[in-house]
Protein backbone atom coordinates (compact mmCIF):
# COMPACT_ATOMS: atom_id res chain seq x y z
CA UNK A 1 0.00 0.00 0.00
CA UNK A 2 1.06 3.96 -0.92
CA UNK A 3 1.09 6.71 1.72
CA UNK A 4 -2.05 7.91 0.11
CA UNK A 5 -4.16 5.62 -2.29
CA UNK A 6 -7.17 7.42 -4.47
CA UNK A 7 -9.64 5.69 -6.72
CA UNK A 8 -12.54 7.50 -7.81
CA UNK A 9 -14.78 5.82 -9.62
CA UNK A 10 -16.96 9.12 -9.91
CA UNK A 11 -17.72 11.90 -9.03
CA UNK A 12 -20.14 14.41 -9.91
CA UNK A 13 -22.15 17.82 -9.77
CA UNK A 14 -25.61 17.62 -10.20
CA UNK A 15 -25.78 15.59 -13.77
CA UNK A 16 -22.71 16.34 -15.05
CA UNK A 17 -19.95 13.91 -14.45
CA UNK A 18 -16.33 15.59 -13.67
CA UNK A 19 -14.24 12.48 -12.59
CA UNK A 20 -14.15 9.12 -13.97
CA UNK A 21 -12.41 6.29 -13.06
CA UNK A 22 -9.08 8.29 -11.55
CA UNK A 23 -6.91 5.83 -9.71
CA UNK A 24 -3.23 7.82 -8.48
CA UNK A 25 -1.49 6.61 -5.59
CA UNK A 26 1.42 8.69 -3.86
CA UNK A 27 4.55 6.67 -2.20
CA UNK A 28 7.27 8.14 0.76
CA UNK A 29 8.81 10.74 -0.17
CA UNK A 30 7.77 11.06 -3.73
CA UNK A 31 6.51 14.22 -5.34
CA UNK A 32 3.56 13.65 -7.92
CA UNK A 33 2.16 16.21 -10.28
CA UNK A 34 -1.14 16.62 -11.79
CA UNK A 35 -1.23 18.73 -14.93
CA UNK A 36 -4.61 20.02 -16.55
CA UNK A 37 -6.35 22.86 -18.28
CA UNK A 38 -8.82 24.79 -16.01
CA UNK A 39 -11.73 22.98 -15.32
CA UNK A 40 -10.91 19.52 -15.71
CA UNK A 41 -10.94 18.38 -12.46
CA UNK A 42 -8.07 18.99 -10.65
CA UNK A 43 -9.24 20.67 -7.76
CA UNK A 44 -12.14 18.18 -7.32
CA UNK A 45 -9.37 15.23 -7.55
CA UNK A 46 -7.75 17.23 -4.50
CA UNK A 47 -10.10 18.00 -2.23
CA UNK A 48 -11.75 14.81 -2.18
CA UNK A 49 -7.85 13.28 -1.43
CA UNK A 50 -8.24 15.85 1.32
CA UNK A 51 -11.22 14.52 2.70
CA UNK A 52 -13.14 17.67 2.20
CA UNK A 53 -15.75 16.42 -0.86
CA UNK A 54 -17.06 13.50 0.28
CA UNK A 55 -19.68 13.15 -2.17
CA UNK A 56 -18.19 11.02 -4.78
CA UNK A 57 -18.25 7.17 -5.10
CA UNK A 58 -14.98 5.69 -4.99
CA UNK A 59 -12.25 5.40 -1.81
CA UNK A 60 -9.59 7.67 -0.67
CA UNK A 61 -7.01 5.70 1.82
CA UNK A 62 -4.12 7.13 3.51
CA UNK A 63 -1.57 5.39 5.40
CA UNK A 64 -1.41 6.45 9.05
CA UNK A 65 1.87 6.65 10.87
CA UNK A 66 2.97 3.73 12.92
CA UNK A 67 2.97 5.50 16.23
CA UNK A 68 -0.36 5.74 15.93
CA UNK A 69 -0.78 9.55 16.09
CA UNK A 70 -4.10 10.18 15.10
CA UNK A 71 -4.04 13.57 17.01
CA UNK A 72 -2.93 15.50 13.78
CA UNK A 73 -4.33 14.63 10.62
CA UNK A 74 -1.56 13.05 8.49
CA UNK A 75 -2.51 15.19 5.38
CA UNK A 76 -2.29 19.37 5.16
CA UNK A 77 -3.29 21.58 2.11
CA UNK A 78 -2.16 24.62 0.41
CA UNK A 79 -5.05 26.28 -1.33
CA UNK A 80 -5.02 28.36 -4.39
CA UNK A 81 -5.44 31.66 -2.31
CA UNK A 82 -3.76 32.00 0.77
CA UNK A 83 -6.71 31.70 2.92
CA UNK A 84 -5.38 33.21 5.94
CA UNK A 85 -7.65 34.25 8.75
CA UNK A 86 -7.37 38.39 8.37
CA UNK A 87 -7.94 38.66 12.39
CA UNK A 88 -5.32 36.60 13.27
CA UNK A 89 -1.70 37.99 12.77
CA UNK A 90 1.16 35.43 10.85
CA UNK A 91 1.95 33.63 14.38
CA UNK A 92 -1.71 33.04 14.88
CA UNK A 93 -2.18 32.23 11.17
CA UNK A 94 0.71 29.29 11.24
CA UNK A 95 -0.57 27.76 14.63
CA UNK A 96 -4.36 28.06 13.70
CA UNK A 97 -4.86 24.31 14.27
CA UNK A 98 -3.80 24.50 17.81
CA UNK A 99 -6.28 27.66 18.65
CA UNK A 100 -4.78 30.45 20.97
CA UNK A 101 -2.24 27.72 22.28
CA UNK A 102 -0.01 27.11 19.47
CA UNK A 103 3.37 25.86 19.80
CA UNK A 104 5.11 29.23 19.90
CA UNK A 105 8.87 27.45 19.10
CA UNK A 106 7.35 25.59 16.11
CA UNK A 107 6.01 28.76 14.58
CA UNK A 108 9.18 30.67 15.49
CA UNK A 109 11.03 28.07 13.20
CA UNK A 110 8.57 27.85 10.60
CA UNK A 111 8.64 31.73 10.19
CA UNK A 112 12.29 31.35 9.96
CA UNK A 113 11.94 28.62 7.23
CA UNK A 114 9.49 30.37 5.08
CA UNK A 115 11.76 33.34 5.28
CA UNK A 116 9.34 35.65 6.91
CA UNK A 117 11.73 37.11 10.30
CA UNK A 118 9.98 40.27 11.34
CA UNK A 119 6.34 39.39 10.09
CA UNK A 120 5.16 37.15 13.39
CA UNK A 121 2.98 40.45 14.44
CA UNK A 122 1.54 41.37 10.89
CA UNK A 123 -2.02 40.92 10.00
CA UNK A 124 -2.83 39.70 6.46
CA UNK A 125 -3.74 43.01 4.73
CA UNK A 126 0.03 44.32 5.44
CA UNK A 127 0.88 40.72 3.57
CA UNK A 128 2.28 40.50 0.10
CA UNK A 129 0.74 37.96 -2.22
CA UNK A 130 4.18 36.08 -1.89
CA UNK A 131 3.91 36.69 1.61
CA UNK A 132 0.80 35.43 2.05
CA UNK A 133 0.90 32.13 0.38
CA UNK A 134 4.40 31.54 2.61
CA UNK A 135 2.54 31.89 5.76
CA UNK A 136 -0.15 29.46 4.30
CA UNK A 137 2.87 26.98 3.46
CA UNK A 138 3.87 27.54 7.23
CA UNK A 139 0.51 26.90 8.11
CA UNK A 140 0.06 23.08 6.31
CA UNK A 141 3.55 22.42 7.53
CA UNK A 142 2.58 22.90 11.35
CA UNK A 143 0.86 19.88 11.62
CA UNK A 144 3.25 17.99 10.67
CA UNK A 145 1.67 16.21 7.78
CA UNK A 146 3.26 13.12 5.75
CA UNK A 147 1.50 14.31 3.06
CA UNK A 148 0.84 17.41 1.68
CA UNK A 149 -1.50 18.24 -0.99
CA UNK A 150 -1.21 21.82 -2.92
CA UNK A 151 -3.78 23.44 -5.30
CA UNK A 152 -1.82 25.77 -8.28
CA UNK A 153 -0.23 27.34 -4.87
CA UNK A 154 1.37 29.78 -7.13
CA UNK A 155 -0.57 30.64 -9.64
CA UNK A 156 -1.15 34.07 -8.17
CA UNK A 157 2.34 35.40 -7.60
CA UNK A 158 4.23 36.79 -10.21
CA UNK A 159 6.94 34.67 -12.36
CA UNK A 160 9.98 35.70 -10.06
CA UNK A 161 7.82 35.19 -6.84
CA UNK A 162 6.78 31.68 -7.96
CA UNK A 163 10.21 30.53 -8.99
CA UNK A 164 11.52 30.95 -5.30
CA UNK A 165 8.38 29.90 -3.46
CA UNK A 166 8.84 26.72 -5.71
CA UNK A 167 12.28 25.97 -4.24
CA UNK A 168 11.06 27.15 -0.75
CA UNK A 169 8.33 24.04 -0.90
CA UNK A 170 11.52 22.07 -2.63
CA UNK A 171 13.55 22.70 0.00
CA UNK A 172 11.02 22.32 2.99
CA UNK A 173 9.53 19.39 2.11
CA UNK A 174 12.60 17.54 1.23
CA UNK A 175 13.75 18.60 4.82
CA UNK A 176 10.89 16.54 6.49
CA UNK A 177 10.47 13.74 4.13
CA UNK A 178 7.10 14.80 3.53
CA UNK A 179 5.79 13.55 0.23
CA UNK A 180 3.52 15.98 -2.19
CA UNK A 181 0.78 16.33 -5.00
CA UNK A 182 0.80 19.20 -6.69
CA UNK A 183 -1.81 20.53 -8.88
CA UNK A 184 -1.19 23.15 -11.64
CA UNK A 185 -1.72 24.02 -15.29
CA UNK A 186 1.84 25.05 -15.61
CA UNK A 187 4.44 22.89 -17.16
CA UNK A 188 7.80 24.00 -16.46
CA UNK A 189 6.26 23.65 -12.93
CA UNK A 190 5.30 20.65 -12.97
CA UNK A 191 8.62 19.37 -14.98
CA UNK A 192 10.72 21.15 -12.10
CA UNK A 193 8.40 20.16 -9.17
CA UNK A 194 7.72 16.27 -9.91
CA UNK A 195 8.97 12.88 -10.17
CA UNK A 196 6.10 11.58 -11.33
CA UNK A 197 3.39 13.93 -13.86
CA UNK A 198 -0.07 12.95 -14.80
CA UNK A 199 -1.34 14.31 -17.33
CA UNK A 200 -5.33 15.00 -17.33
CA UNK A 201 -7.42 15.17 -20.09
CA UNK A 202 -10.00 17.99 -20.64
CA UNK A 203 -14.03 17.45 -19.59
CA UNK A 204 -14.19 14.16 -18.13
CA UNK A 205 -11.03 12.63 -19.75
CA UNK A 206 -9.66 11.02 -16.80
CA UNK A 207 -5.36 10.40 -16.36
CA UNK A 208 -4.26 9.87 -19.99
CA UNK A 209 -0.71 9.86 -19.91
CA UNK A 210 2.13 9.80 -17.29
CA UNK A 211 5.07 10.05 -16.87
CA UNK A 212 8.38 10.46 -14.82
CA UNK A 213 10.91 13.10 -14.83
CA UNK A 214 14.50 11.18 -14.65
CA UNK A 215 16.21 14.38 -13.61
CA UNK A 216 18.36 14.45 -10.49
CA UNK A 217 17.84 17.02 -7.99
CA UNK A 218 18.38 19.76 -7.61
CA UNK A 219 17.56 20.70 -11.00
CA UNK A 220 18.29 23.50 -13.14
CA UNK A 221 15.70 25.21 -14.84
CA UNK A 222 17.74 24.94 -18.03
CA UNK A 223 18.53 21.43 -18.02
CA UNK A 224 18.23 20.05 -21.66
CA UNK A 225 16.60 17.01 -20.30
CA UNK A 226 13.82 18.79 -18.90
CA UNK A 227 13.43 20.34 -22.28
CA UNK A 228 12.91 17.11 -24.60
CA UNK A 229 10.50 16.11 -21.51
CA UNK A 230 8.34 18.98 -21.86
CA UNK A 231 8.31 18.31 -25.64
CA UNK A 232 6.71 14.75 -24.47
CA UNK A 233 4.05 16.44 -22.04
CA UNK A 234 3.36 19.16 -25.07
CA UNK A 235 2.48 15.56 -27.33
CA UNK A 236 0.80 14.20 -24.80
CA UNK A 237 -1.59 17.02 -23.81
CA UNK A 238 -1.90 17.34 -27.68
CA UNK A 239 -3.15 13.63 -27.98
CA UNK A 240 -5.78 14.43 -24.98
CA UNK A 241 -7.26 17.42 -27.02
CA UNK A 242 -5.93 19.72 -24.41
CA UNK A 243 -4.31 21.85 -26.49
CA UNK B 1 0.36 65.24 -31.73
CA UNK B 2 0.03 66.62 -28.41
CA UNK B 3 1.19 65.12 -25.47
CA UNK B 4 -0.95 65.11 -22.23
CA UNK B 5 0.73 65.23 -18.95
CA UNK B 6 -0.97 64.20 -15.63
CA UNK B 7 0.77 65.13 -12.49
CA UNK B 8 0.61 64.50 -9.27
CA UNK B 9 2.25 64.49 -6.11
CA UNK B 10 2.34 62.14 -2.74
CA UNK B 11 0.27 62.83 -0.25
CA UNK B 12 1.78 60.83 2.63
CA UNK B 13 5.42 61.84 2.88
CA UNK B 14 4.26 65.40 4.78
CA UNK B 15 1.45 63.83 6.97
CA UNK B 16 4.19 60.96 7.76
CA UNK B 17 6.76 63.34 8.72
CA UNK B 18 4.44 65.60 10.74
CA UNK B 19 2.35 62.57 12.38
CA UNK B 20 6.20 60.91 13.43
CA UNK B 21 7.06 64.09 15.07
CA UNK B 22 4.25 63.99 17.19
CA UNK B 23 3.50 62.14 20.11
CA UNK B 24 0.96 59.91 20.10
CA UNK B 25 -1.87 61.72 22.77
CA UNK B 26 -1.34 64.74 20.98
CA UNK B 27 -2.17 63.21 17.95
CA UNK B 28 -5.37 61.19 19.15
CA UNK B 29 -6.28 64.91 20.55
CA UNK B 30 -5.53 66.76 17.11
CA UNK B 31 -7.71 64.05 15.37
CA UNK B 32 -10.68 64.04 18.00
CA UNK B 33 -10.11 68.69 17.70
CA UNK B 34 -10.17 68.18 14.02
CA UNK B 35 -13.14 66.29 13.25
CA UNK B 36 -15.74 68.06 15.90
CA UNK B 37 -14.31 71.40 14.53
CA UNK B 38 -15.88 70.73 11.27
CA UNK B 39 -18.73 68.88 12.82
CA UNK B 40 -19.52 71.68 14.68
CA UNK B 41 -19.99 73.81 11.62
CA UNK B 42 -23.87 73.06 10.80
CA UNK B 43 -24.96 73.21 14.64
CA UNK B 44 -23.47 76.22 15.50
CA UNK B 45 -24.36 77.80 12.15
CA UNK B 46 -27.81 76.73 12.85
CA UNK B 47 -27.81 78.26 16.42
CA UNK B 48 -26.29 81.50 15.44
CA UNK B 49 -29.28 82.27 13.06
CA UNK B 50 -31.95 80.93 15.28
CA UNK B 51 -30.66 83.65 17.35
CA UNK B 52 -30.42 86.42 14.82
CA UNK B 53 -34.13 85.37 13.33
CA UNK B 54 -35.69 85.66 16.97
CA UNK B 55 -33.76 88.54 18.18
CA UNK B 56 -35.15 90.04 14.71
CA UNK B 57 -38.71 89.44 15.53
CA UNK B 58 -39.24 87.22 12.62
CA UNK B 59 -40.01 84.09 14.93
CA UNK B 60 -42.00 84.29 18.08
CA UNK B 61 -40.30 83.21 21.31
CA UNK B 62 -43.09 81.11 22.39
CA UNK B 63 -42.38 79.23 18.74
CA UNK B 64 -38.99 78.88 19.09
CA UNK B 65 -36.98 80.37 22.20
CA UNK B 66 -33.74 81.66 21.11
CA UNK B 67 -30.22 79.72 22.30
CA UNK B 68 -29.80 82.09 24.47
CA UNK B 69 -32.98 81.02 26.16
CA UNK B 70 -32.28 77.80 25.76
CA UNK B 71 -28.87 77.95 27.48
CA UNK B 72 -30.47 79.37 30.91
CA UNK B 73 -32.73 77.24 31.07
CA UNK B 74 -30.30 74.44 30.62
CA UNK B 75 -28.42 75.67 33.65
CA UNK B 76 -31.42 76.25 35.70
CA UNK B 77 -32.55 72.35 34.68
CA UNK B 78 -28.65 71.05 35.31
CA UNK B 79 -28.76 72.05 38.85
CA UNK B 80 -31.93 69.62 39.72
CA UNK B 81 -33.57 66.98 37.59
CA UNK B 82 -31.83 66.92 34.28
CA UNK B 83 -29.15 64.75 35.59
CA UNK B 84 -31.58 62.32 37.31
CA UNK B 85 -33.73 61.99 34.26
CA UNK B 86 -30.87 61.72 32.07
CA UNK B 87 -29.34 59.32 34.32
CA UNK B 88 -32.83 57.52 34.13
CA UNK B 89 -33.18 57.01 30.66
CA UNK B 90 -29.71 55.77 29.98
CA UNK B 91 -29.97 53.25 32.47
CA UNK B 92 -32.96 51.79 30.88
CA UNK B 93 -31.44 51.92 27.33
CA UNK B 94 -28.30 50.19 28.87
CA UNK B 95 -30.52 47.23 30.81
CA UNK B 96 -32.90 46.83 27.90
CA UNK B 97 -30.09 46.96 25.27
CA UNK B 98 -27.30 44.47 26.78
CA UNK B 99 -30.51 41.74 27.74
CA UNK B 100 -31.70 42.35 23.94
CA UNK B 101 -28.95 42.33 22.15
CA UNK B 102 -27.18 39.27 24.46
CA UNK B 103 -30.60 37.44 23.49
CA UNK B 104 -30.12 38.32 19.80
CA UNK B 105 -26.45 36.99 20.28
CA UNK B 106 -27.76 33.66 21.51
CA UNK B 107 -30.48 33.37 19.33
CA UNK B 108 -28.65 34.60 15.81
CA UNK B 109 -25.90 31.92 16.15
CA UNK B 110 -28.34 29.05 16.94
CA UNK B 111 -30.33 30.13 13.99
CA UNK B 112 -26.98 30.99 12.10
CA UNK B 113 -25.69 27.44 11.90
CA UNK B 114 -28.51 25.53 12.32
CA UNK B 115 -30.55 25.56 9.07
CA UNK B 116 -33.36 23.31 10.72
CA UNK B 117 -33.91 25.92 13.48
CA UNK B 118 -34.18 28.58 10.56
CA UNK B 119 -37.08 26.53 9.45
CA UNK B 120 -38.71 26.34 12.20
CA UNK B 121 -37.97 29.69 13.73
CA UNK B 122 -37.25 32.50 10.75
CA UNK B 123 -40.92 33.02 9.22
CA UNK B 124 -41.85 33.55 12.77
CA UNK B 125 -39.18 36.38 13.66
CA UNK B 126 -39.96 37.94 10.31
CA UNK B 127 -43.34 38.21 11.71
CA UNK B 128 -42.95 39.29 14.60
CA UNK B 129 -40.46 41.71 13.18
CA UNK B 130 -43.34 43.67 11.28
CA UNK B 131 -45.24 44.87 14.55
CA UNK B 132 -44.02 48.26 15.17
CA UNK B 133 -42.64 48.20 18.67
CA UNK B 134 -45.17 50.16 20.08
CA UNK B 135 -48.33 47.76 19.45
CA UNK B 136 -46.58 46.37 21.70
CA UNK B 137 -46.82 48.94 24.51
CA UNK B 138 -50.45 48.38 25.66
CA UNK B 139 -50.16 44.56 25.85
CA UNK B 140 -46.62 45.04 27.61
CA UNK B 141 -48.64 47.82 30.39
CA UNK B 142 -51.21 44.80 30.69
CA UNK B 143 -48.39 42.31 31.46
CA UNK B 144 -46.11 44.27 33.29
CA UNK B 145 -47.79 47.75 34.72
CA UNK B 146 -46.61 50.90 33.88
CA UNK B 147 -43.35 50.17 35.62
CA UNK B 148 -39.46 50.14 34.46
CA UNK B 149 -40.23 45.92 33.76
CA UNK B 150 -42.19 47.27 30.59
CA UNK B 151 -40.18 49.63 29.34
CA UNK B 152 -37.32 47.83 29.31
CA UNK B 153 -39.24 44.69 27.79
CA UNK B 154 -39.71 46.77 25.18
CA UNK B 155 -36.21 48.24 24.71
CA UNK B 156 -34.97 44.81 24.72
CA UNK B 157 -37.39 43.83 21.80
CA UNK B 158 -36.26 46.91 20.09
CA UNK B 159 -32.43 46.10 20.52
CA UNK B 160 -32.90 42.20 19.66
CA UNK B 161 -34.16 42.54 15.86
CA UNK B 162 -30.94 44.16 14.25
CA UNK B 163 -28.92 42.65 15.98
CA UNK B 164 -30.16 38.93 15.68
CA UNK B 165 -30.26 40.08 11.66
CA UNK B 166 -27.24 40.89 11.88
CA UNK B 167 -26.14 38.00 13.31
CA UNK B 168 -27.33 35.43 11.54
CA UNK B 169 -26.80 37.37 8.09
CA UNK B 170 -23.48 37.58 8.79
CA UNK B 171 -22.71 33.72 9.82
CA UNK B 172 -24.37 33.03 6.47
CA UNK B 173 -21.78 35.28 4.74
CA UNK B 174 -18.72 34.08 6.13
CA UNK B 175 -16.68 33.09 3.20
CA UNK B 176 -17.10 28.97 2.94
CA UNK B 177 -12.97 29.21 2.22
CA UNK B 178 -12.24 30.34 5.59
CA UNK B 179 -14.37 27.76 6.92
CA UNK B 180 -13.00 25.28 4.86
CA UNK B 181 -9.61 25.56 6.19
CA UNK B 182 -10.79 24.91 10.34
CA UNK B 183 -12.51 21.20 8.29
CA UNK B 184 -9.10 20.31 7.24
CA UNK B 185 -8.04 19.86 10.48
CA UNK B 186 -11.03 18.35 11.25
CA UNK B 187 -12.03 21.05 13.87
CA UNK B 188 -15.53 19.74 15.47
CA UNK B 189 -18.45 22.27 14.94
CA UNK B 190 -18.17 24.60 18.20
CA UNK B 191 -14.00 25.32 17.71
CA UNK B 192 -15.31 26.37 14.03
CA UNK B 193 -17.83 28.80 15.29
CA UNK B 194 -15.53 29.93 18.16
CA UNK B 195 -12.14 30.51 15.61
CA UNK B 196 -13.83 31.14 12.26
CA UNK B 197 -17.53 31.86 12.12
CA UNK B 198 -17.94 34.43 14.71
CA UNK B 199 -15.13 36.70 14.12
CA UNK B 200 -15.31 36.68 10.67
CA UNK B 201 -18.68 37.82 11.28
CA UNK B 202 -18.07 40.68 13.53
CA UNK B 203 -18.23 43.52 11.58
CA UNK B 204 -22.22 42.44 10.69
CA UNK B 205 -23.00 42.07 14.00
CA UNK B 206 -21.07 45.39 15.41
CA UNK B 207 -23.55 47.44 11.99
CA UNK B 208 -26.23 45.20 13.89
CA UNK B 209 -25.16 46.63 17.87
CA UNK B 210 -25.04 50.32 16.76
CA UNK B 211 -28.43 50.01 15.14
CA UNK B 212 -29.48 48.36 17.87
CA UNK B 213 -28.28 51.15 20.44
CA UNK B 214 -30.05 53.36 18.10
CA UNK B 215 -33.61 51.85 18.00
CA UNK B 216 -33.31 51.41 22.01
CA UNK B 217 -32.91 55.20 22.23
CA UNK B 218 -35.83 55.47 20.27
CA UNK B 219 -37.85 52.86 22.14
CA UNK B 220 -37.16 54.47 25.46
CA UNK B 221 -38.57 58.22 24.37
CA UNK B 222 -41.30 56.10 23.42
CA UNK B 223 -42.05 54.18 26.34
CA UNK B 224 -41.32 57.42 28.82
CA UNK B 225 -43.70 59.69 26.52
CA UNK B 226 -46.26 56.97 27.45
CA UNK B 227 -45.92 56.59 30.93
CA UNK B 228 -43.00 57.54 33.34
CA UNK B 229 -42.21 60.33 36.16
CA UNK B 230 -38.86 60.65 35.11
CA UNK B 231 -36.67 59.93 31.95
CA UNK B 232 -35.71 62.36 28.58
CA UNK B 233 -39.42 61.17 27.74
CA UNK B 234 -40.48 62.57 30.28
CA UNK B 235 -39.35 65.97 30.22
CA UNK B 236 -40.72 66.08 26.80
CA UNK B 237 -44.03 65.51 27.71
CA UNK B 238 -43.91 67.75 30.94
CA UNK B 239 -42.70 70.67 28.34
CA UNK B 240 -45.72 70.00 25.94
CA UNK B 241 -48.17 69.93 29.40
CA UNK B 242 -46.07 73.02 30.40
CA UNK B 243 -46.42 74.49 26.74
CA UNK B 244 -42.54 74.80 27.67
CA UNK B 245 -40.68 74.69 23.96
CA UNK B 246 -37.21 75.27 25.34
CA UNK B 247 -37.84 71.91 27.85
CA UNK B 248 -38.92 70.12 25.06
CA UNK B 249 -36.03 71.40 23.54
CA UNK B 250 -33.42 70.75 25.82
CA UNK B 251 -34.42 66.89 25.95
CA UNK B 252 -34.47 67.05 21.90
CA UNK B 253 -30.56 68.25 22.66
CA UNK B 254 -29.89 65.56 25.33
CA UNK B 255 -30.83 62.91 22.83
CA UNK B 256 -28.96 63.95 20.30
CA UNK B 257 -25.73 64.56 22.57
CA UNK B 258 -26.58 60.44 24.22
CA UNK B 259 -27.32 59.26 21.11
CA UNK B 260 -24.14 60.53 19.29
CA UNK B 261 -22.00 59.85 22.24
CA UNK B 262 -22.85 56.39 22.80
CA UNK B 263 -22.94 55.36 19.10
CA UNK B 264 -19.06 57.32 19.22
CA UNK B 265 -18.08 55.26 21.99
CA UNK B 266 -19.44 51.57 20.16
CA UNK B 267 -17.73 52.71 17.01
CA UNK B 268 -14.28 53.13 18.98
CA UNK B 269 -14.73 49.92 20.24
CA UNK B 270 -15.40 48.48 17.05
CA UNK B 271 -12.71 49.98 15.56
CA UNK B 272 -10.57 48.62 18.01
CA UNK B 273 -12.06 44.74 17.44
CA UNK B 274 -11.87 45.06 13.70
CA UNK B 275 -8.61 46.92 13.03
CA UNK B 276 -7.83 43.80 11.14
CA UNK B 277 -10.23 44.76 8.52
CA UNK B 278 -8.74 45.71 5.48
CA UNK B 279 -11.58 47.61 3.99
CA UNK B 280 -11.99 50.77 2.22
CA UNK B 281 -13.71 52.47 5.74
CA UNK B 282 -10.03 51.24 7.59
CA UNK B 283 -7.87 52.68 4.55
CA UNK B 284 -9.33 56.20 4.74
CA UNK B 285 -9.48 56.62 8.14
CA UNK B 286 -5.61 56.76 8.39
CA UNK B 287 -5.58 59.73 5.43
CA UNK B 288 -5.41 63.33 6.14
CA UNK B 289 -8.02 64.71 3.84
N1 LIG C 1 -19.25 23.28 -6.35
C1 LIG C 1 -19.43 22.99 -7.66
N2 LIG C 1 -20.67 22.91 -8.17
C2 LIG C 1 -20.87 22.61 -9.46
N3 LIG C 1 -19.88 22.40 -10.35
C3 LIG C 1 -18.62 22.48 -9.91
C4 LIG C 1 -18.32 22.78 -8.54
N4 LIG C 1 -16.98 22.79 -8.40
C5 LIG C 1 -16.49 22.50 -9.61
N5 LIG C 1 -17.44 22.30 -10.52
C6 LIG C 1 -17.26 21.95 -11.94
O1 LIG C 1 -16.41 20.86 -12.00
C7 LIG C 1 -15.47 21.00 -13.03
C8 LIG C 1 -14.08 20.83 -12.48
O2 LIG C 1 -13.79 21.89 -11.60
P1 LIG C 1 -12.39 22.02 -10.89
O3 LIG C 1 -12.10 20.77 -10.17
O4 LIG C 1 -12.43 23.27 -10.07
O5 LIG C 1 -11.40 22.21 -12.12
P2 LIG C 1 -9.86 22.63 -12.14
O6 LIG C 1 -9.41 22.77 -10.75
O7 LIG C 1 -9.19 21.56 -12.89
O8 LIG C 1 -9.81 23.93 -12.88
C9 LIG C 1 -15.71 22.35 -13.66
O9 LIG C 1 -16.40 22.14 -14.86
C10 LIG C 1 -16.57 23.06 -12.69
O10 LIG C 1 -17.50 23.87 -13.35
MG1 LIG D 1 -8.73 24.49 -9.68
Amino acid sequence: MSLLDIDVREKAFGKTIVLHDIKLSLDDSQAAVLLGPSGCGKSTLLRIAAGLDKQFSGSVSVKTGQDGNTKSPPVAFVFQEPRLMPWLTVSQNIGFADGAKYDTGRVNGLIADVGLTGHAATLPKALSGGMAQRVAIARALYTEPRILLLDEPFSAVDAFTRMKLQDLVLKLVEQRGISFLLVTHDIDEALYLGDRIYVMGAGDGGIQHDLSVDVPRPRDRRAARLAELKSDVLTALQAAHVI
Amino acid sequence: MTISTHEFRGEAQDEQIKTRSSRASSRIIAKIVSVDLRGAIVPVGALALLELFVRMGWISPYVLPPPSDLYETFLYLAEGPLWTNIGASALRVLTGFVIGSLLAVIVGSVVGLWYSAERYLEPSFQALRAVPSLAWVPLLMIWFGIGETSKIVLIAKSAFFPVYLSLFSGIRNVDRKLVEVGEMYRQPLPVLVWRILIPASLPHLFTGLRYGLSLAWLSVVAAELLAASEGIGYMLSDGRELSRPDLVLIAIICLAVLGKVSDSLFKLIEDRCLSWRDSYATAIGGRPA
